[in-house]
């Protein structure tokens, strides 16, 4: 092969890979580190406003949990010790940007702003998603894992196609990176060089099973390599670092470069939701080797360190929003049963309309003479 | 991507429309289903900037059955263009894009080779609106070839309209004619819901095999009566339709005036066509090519068992495929329905009042039904 194919391909292949290590700007301890200083710092207003975010996030994820065992919520699927990444993530995006999450990123979807009722409505039971897609730019928490990567790609394609210049971000867990359905939405982002930036939260457990067992890659970040998209790793405990990372593969995307895919390495500290039970399948002394290396501690360290945090303000916003939802939570919901039907269809055909009448009439007269038809 | 081509004139061509237009182009009368549905995505590009045509070889190629022909030439890379080859990244795309506003239709190329975009299909295209209570509708078109005769290898012959059919909050559509290949597709795409809509591809190169009654164009969910008859009503769709004229035909010399209903769609489907008929004929019988156990025939017979009970002089009977995985091509017109089989089972619609012993005896000897 001629010496300039090969420096080509070799160039291309360096414009892709990750750094060896996760890129990291704050240690446990959240001192700056002196390593990774290509990528910009995050200003001080956007770590402020993370810091709350965090707080937030974390005491109504405590919450949920907390509405879960009590039975008012259904098996929760909890963020804790991801609160870099959701936030990361949220805070990253502008108002014109997409989200497309999963079940576990309702922090997330509260710091972009949506209504913590609404994005609870799933597991609340009354309906599925219970906040407008086009009025928040989130599409619907994806529970088939990797399902909802292709449509972010569609998505920003078809806006590009627009004239628009929105990026649309894909939040996805470890296990996900072993679905086809990521491997396909990875490699059309990369053909239709879609402003696509994919989040892969590697909280290091899918349900039960160990990254080990779920990948041989040396990172998941490699995965992007193959496809042609540019790819990096950074520690996902470090907001600093998330930013840094989302900022320039948001950018990238947006000016039309292509998709990038980002692996943060983080820990699912909690359950995989409230009706799990971790200890029969790790141990204690791994979680709390993680708990060392916490999100919120190391962001506080650093920016008390500056002068920059408000400790108890914001403690006290966060148990002002945890009594909010605990109120809204306990109000009963009143659905018409016979609105599963509203939806199904555009206009309801026939046979649809003639069950929601069946269904009107039972809830009319229980027990009521309709012979017993469904 | 380059820039969007000029999108042409709407194609002189409208079912009913007489006369060929001066360039060659086929008219209704004479083109074949292919064509029909080429027309159908051109007239509908250049009717709605919205329309995009995607799958695997739809772009240069012009699909492997050629039904996309030209349309890249016509309106660019941007309307009409080939994906990667995976084919639930390909739906996943569509509802991406239809969820920005834009009116996806997708080839997926073989009914065999659809089943890996199932998931995608099943828990997002038709589930989308009701997930969102109404706010996200997905007007996606998945055009997939299906179905047998055209002695192909394995995993190019399937009939999988039950699975779809199964599915609520899709449509599910399948023409058995040019004509209604062109009105059919048009309504599908400017459908709000998501239409499967499924071509017979062994009635791909048809021209007309069948008269054309008369099909207003119309929202979905309307059957045709496409053979009026007095004694049995024959219901049945998409591939099977020809087959049954047939068989009415070869009927008729038998004293039975048989009345062919074809569905068109079968979600929604046209409870209203099919009772009247079966009500006023007093016997029913459904065909069709795909397996029969817990097939689209069972539906129907259960159906029109239920609103038609007191109308009918003997049970609802199928003809169908039987239930083995798609045949090798040489073996294919064993498991496919044909006209004797239609005629056996016509003649065992109790004529004279006798019990039908088949299911407890068997066929009698020599029986080739």
């Amino acid at each position: 092969m001629p010496d300039e194919f090969q420096a080509d391909r070799r160039a291309a292949v360096a414009g892709l890979l990750p750094a060896v290590s996760p890129v990291r700007r704050l240690d446990p301890a959240g001192r700056l580190t002196s390593d990774e200083a290509d990528y910009p710092a995050p200003s001080d207003t956007l770590l402020t406003r993370a810091y709350e975010a965090m707080v937030i996030g974390r005491r109504l994820d405590a919450q949920c949990t907390a509405l879960a065992r009590q039975g008012r919520i259904a098996a929760f699927p909890s963020s804790l010790g991801q609160e870099a990444c959701e936030v990361g993530a949220a805070l990253s995006l502008r108002p014109t940007d997409w989200l497309f999450p999963t079940y576990r990123d309702s922090t997330a979807l509260i710091t972009r702003g949506v209504d913590p009722l609404e994005v609870l409505t799933p597991v609340r039971g009354y309906g599925h998603c219970g906040y407008d897609p086009y009025a928040t730019r989130c599409a619907p928490m994806a529970t088939p894992l990797a399902t909802q990567a292709s449509h972010a790609v569609g998505l920003a394609v078809a806006a590009r196609r627009r004239g628009e210049d929105l990026v649309a971000m894909v939040l996805l867990g470890d296990g996900a990176t072993s679905e086809g359905d990521f491997h396909e939405a990875v490699n059309f982002a990369a053909v239709f060089a879609a402003p696509v930036v994919f989040l892969i939260q590697n909280n290091q457990y899918a349900i039960s099973v160990p990254l080990r067992r779920q990948s041989a890659a040396p990172a998941l970040a490699y995965k992007g390599v193959g496809y042609g998209a540019r790819s990096e790793q950074v520690d996902g405990n470090d907001v600093l670092a998330v930013l840094a990372v989302l900022a320039a593969a948001i950018e990238h995307a947006r000016s039309g470069l292509g998709p990038v895919l980002v692996e943060a390495h983080t820990y699912r500290m909690g359950p995989h939701t409230s009706t799990d039970d971790p200890s029969r399948y790790r141990d204690e002394a791994e979680t709390e080797l993680w708990r060392a290396r916490d999100p919120i501690s190391r962001l506080e360290a650093y920016l008390a360190g500056r002068g920059l945090v408000d400790v108890a303000g914001t403690a006290r916003r966060a148990e002002t929003g945890a009594a909010d939802l605990r109120r809204q939570v306990a109000g009963e919901v009143s659905v018409d049963p016979a609105s599963i039907f509203d939806h199904v269809y555009a206009a309801p055909p026939p046979s649809v309309a003639q069950q929601r009448s069946a269904l009107r009439a039972e809830l009319a007269e229980p027990l009521s003479s309709n012979g017993g038809r469904p | 991507m380059t820039e969007t081509m000029p999108a042409p004139a709407p194609a002189a061509v409208r079912p009913g429309a007489g006369g060929r237009p001066p360039d060659g182009t086929p008219t209704s009368e004479n083109r074949t289903m292919v064509e029909a549905l080429g027309a159908a995505l051109r007239d509908a590009m250049a009717a709605d900037d919205r329309v995009v045509v995607f799958g695997e070889d739809v772009g240069a190629l012009g699909g492997v059955f050629r039904v996309t022909s030209g349309l890249r030439d016509a309106f660019g890379d941007e309307r009409c263009f080939d994906t990667p080859l995976a084919e639930a990244g390909i739906v996943g795309f569509a509802v991406g894009m239809a969820m920005y506003g834009s009116r996806p239709v997708v080839e997926l190329q073989f009914d065999a080779f659809a089943y890996p975009a199932f998931e995608q299909i099943v828990s997002h295209v038709a589930k989308m609106s009701a997930r969102t209570a109404g706010r996200v509708r997905l007007p996606i078109v998945l055009r997939i070839p299906y179905g047998g005769g055209i002695g192909a290898v394995e995993h190019h012959s399937d009939s999988s309209e039950a699975y779809y059919a199964h599915t609520a909050g899709l449509k599910v559509v399948t023409p058995s004619t040019p004509a209604d290949a062109y009105v059919l597709l048009r309504a599908a795409i400017d459908d709000p819901d998501p239409v499967v809509f499924l071509e017979p591809k062994r009635l791909y190169w048809n021209r007309s095999p069948q008269p054309d009654v008369d099909v207003p164009p119309a929202p979905l969910g309307r059957a045709a009566v496409r053979r009026a008859g007095q004694d049995v009503t024959l219901i049945t769709y998409g591939p099977a339709v020809p087959l049954a004229l047939a068989a009415a035909q070869a009927a008729a010399g038998r004293g039975w005036s048989v009345e062919v209903v074809d569905l068109r769609t079968l979600v929604p489907f046209d409870d209203e066509t099919v009772v009247a008929s079966v009500r006023r004929t007093g016997r029913a019988l459904v065909v069709h090519e795909a397996s029969g156990f817990a097939g689209m025939g069972a539906e129907i017979a259960a159906r029109v068992s239920e609103r038609c009970f007191h109308s009918l002089a003997a049970p609802i009977l199928r003809v169908t495929g039987f239930d083995v995985p798609y045949p090798p091509p040489k073996l294919e017109q064993h498991h496919l329905p044909g006209v004797a089989r239609i005629l056996g089972a016509l003649g065992r619609l109790q004529w004279d009042d006798q019990p039908d012993t088949y299911w407890l005896a068997g066929p009698p000897p020599g029986d080739r039904r």
